[in-house]
């Protein structure tokens, strides 16, 4: 474009403005151009024919190394596959099962996945996911599924470490998420804002909040909305005004965990029903489960099984 | 012969990509309707309680904030752009300009993902720290965007400005104004409907941006009345629910997508419309 216009612009032009640089360069655009041009349609049919060649021999190859793959990977294993979807809050312990009995049953690949507890219970039902878990009750109209409660999770009322307040009622927790309770002096701190933090609708550790908590009363829509145990975490850990709740399973030295009603939760008051904020958690099987998905339960509720959630944070199901 | 083939093929892709467009239409429409029907226009359009769980399906604060957030962007990346592109386009030595105009495309290239962290790790503090509010706020949303919008409106402003013609320059500057007087007197005037094009596009980029706003906008409910609010965009409310929704839910999720839909259909007829009167 610019070698076209620039001769042309340069005959109605003083002499002096830019004449020394533009020549030069269009010339040389145009005998690169021309230089170009005999030597791309001389060696075209050659070189397309040589290419087509080559491809071919690359193809057969590629081919032979497949064909010679797949049989290979018939005689290794019987390719058997286990899909596991659902609650980001089970998604990390589901992991963990996995792992460990993909270690004892090096021929089975389980895949584990997110997605959230309705999701899961939807990929059950459409048998995309042999087994789907929850965080969350079923409802009514999910009725054609089984339920296996594998474990106790506790829901963590959560600070910033610098937060003096260590103790919480459920009443001052219901007055804060229902926007009433507006500043940190009415929990004995400084007369500051307090900025709580809630889950988006629908999720399973809301659900369990809302029934746990709030009773009949609603979430204030003042509050902040964040999509995951994790992102919750990260916002009170950077906020010392900032609190909010997440699975006990998540909770790690960046947050402190408030006693509710004066009940520290832990391992021991999560089991004994001394800490009321707990929820279950759940696989979801189709009523006729394949075979594969009935053994890995069968791992989950197994004494085995049962020591890795706890030692993951859980409570196990007794 | 082989011509016509070939010609036949490519139409044949084209089409296939505008029936790509259609499908989804038709599909977002399909799923969308109903629950706006049976929720009545008026409480969906004009109700600010979202509740889609429990049957509230009000989508007002979440117009509201979507259009607060790509307004705020705009009037903080607009001038800036803008600045950006009258720099590169007249002021900049050649030599400069191509190595310039290539980086600041490449602003356009980085994830929005990356745009969103930064923005909560150090834009979110900082306003907690010296203006108050819990920090994740309409105003860090609207700055996060700003800057993924200025690519947008700078490269494009830069061929706006680039194709108007040198003869009116030299005509200004042959009267006797300055390049300034030039630039803003005759090469914006005559360089504007490239230059609103641009400003369109970059807004529909805001406007449907979702996972920076997600990260640095604090997700509230609310309708916002200061800049230090939280807020909650359209984008925002689908890519949040989605995982856990079922249901009606599922369907009010598709129909917030329909007026989104709606919303940068009518910027982008817009900005064709402009680019045409050129």
């Amino acid at each position: 474009m610019v070698t076209l216009r620039a001769p042309v612009a340069q005959s109605d032009r003083a002499s002096d403005f830019e004449s020394a640089g533009r020549p030069f360069e269009s010339g040389r655009a145009h005998q690169k151009f021309i230089g170009l041009l005999p030597q791309f349609r001389g060696g075209c049919k050659k070189r397309s024919f040589l290419m087509r060649f080559n491809q071919f021999r690359l193809g057969v190859t590629l081919f032979l190394c497949l064909m010679a793959l797949s049989c290979s990977s018939k005689n290794f294993t019987h390719s058997q596959a286990l899909t596991i979807a659902g609650s980001t809050s089970v998604q990390p312990f589901a992991e963990k099962l996995a792992e460990i009995y993909m270690d004892i049953n090096p021929k089975l690949i389980i895949n584990v996945q997110g997605g959230g507890s309705t999701a899961g219970i939807k990929a059950c039902r459409e048998k995309v996911a042999q087994i789907g878990t929850s965080s969350r009750e079923l409802h009514p109209n999910e009725g054609d599924l089984t339920k296996i409660i594998i474990a106790k999770d506790g829901i963590a009322v959560i600070v910033h470490p610098q937060n003096p307040v260590n103790d919480i009622s459920i009443e001052q927790l219901r007055g804060i998420f229902s926007g009433k309770i507006r500043s940190w002096s009415r929990l004995g701190w400084v007369d500051k804002p307090i900025y709580f933090v809630n889950r988006e609708e629908g999720s399973g550790t809301r659900d369990a909040f809302e029934s746990l908590v709030m009773k009949k009363g609603e979430i204030s829509d003042e509050a902040l909305v964040q999509d995951s145990n994790g992102s919750v975490r990260e916002i009170i850990a950077n906020n010392p005004q900032a609190i909010g709740y997440i699975s006990f399973g998540i909770l790690n030295h960046q947050v402190k965990a408030l006693a509710v009603n004066s009940v520290i939760p832990n391992l021991t008051t999560i089991k004994n029903n001394q800490y009321t904020l707990t929820r279950p958690f759940i696989f979801v099987l189709p009523s006729q489960p394949t075979p594969l998905a009935s053994q890995f339960v069968d791992f989950v509720l197994s004494q085995e099984g049962q020591q890795i959630l706890e030692k993951e944070g859980l409570v196990g199901f007794q | 012969m082989k011509e016509k083939i070939i010609e036949k093929i490519l139409t044949l892709l084209a089409f296939s990509a505008i029936g790509v467009l259609l499908l989804i239409t038709v599909f977002i429409f399909k799923e969308g309707l109903p629950v706006i029907l049976k929720a009545g226009i008026k409480d969906f359009l004009f109700s600010a309680k979202w509740a889609p769980t429990k049957g509230h399906f009000g989508i007002l604060a979440m117009i509201i904030s979507s259009l607060a957030v790509t307004f705020g962007s705009i009037v903080m990346g607009v001038p800036l752009a803008l600045a950006c592109a009258v720099t590169l386009a007249e002021f900049c030595p050649p030599r400069l300009l191509v190595f310039l105009k290539p980086t600041i495309e490449l602003l356009a290239g980085i994830p929005s993902v990356v745009f969103g962290f930064l923005g909560v790790i150090l834009l979110v503090p900082i306003i907690r720290e010296y203006l108050g509010g819990p920090g994740l706020s309409l105003l860090a949303a609207s700055i996060i965007l700003a800057i993924m919008i200025l690519p947008t409106i700078t490269s494009i402003s830069i061929d706006a400005i680039q194709a108007v013609p040198l003869l009116y320059k030299e005509g200004a500057l042959a009267m006797g104004a300055t390049h300034w007087q030039a630039i803003w007197l005759v090469i914006l005037p005559a360089a504007r409907s490239g230059v609103v094009t641009a400003i369109i596009l970059g807004m529909a980029r805001a406007i449907g941006e979702t996972m920076a706003v997600i990260m640095v906008a604090g997700n509230a409910l609310k309708i916002p009345s200061s800049l230090l609010d939280p807020v909650r965009t359209l984008t925002s409310t689908i890519a949040l629910e989605m995982g856990y929704s079922a249901g009606d839910h599922r369907t009010a999720l598709f129909a917030a997508g329909m007026i989104l839909f709606i919303f940068i259909m009518a910027l982008t007829i817009l900005a064709n419309l402009l680019m045409r009167k050129k």
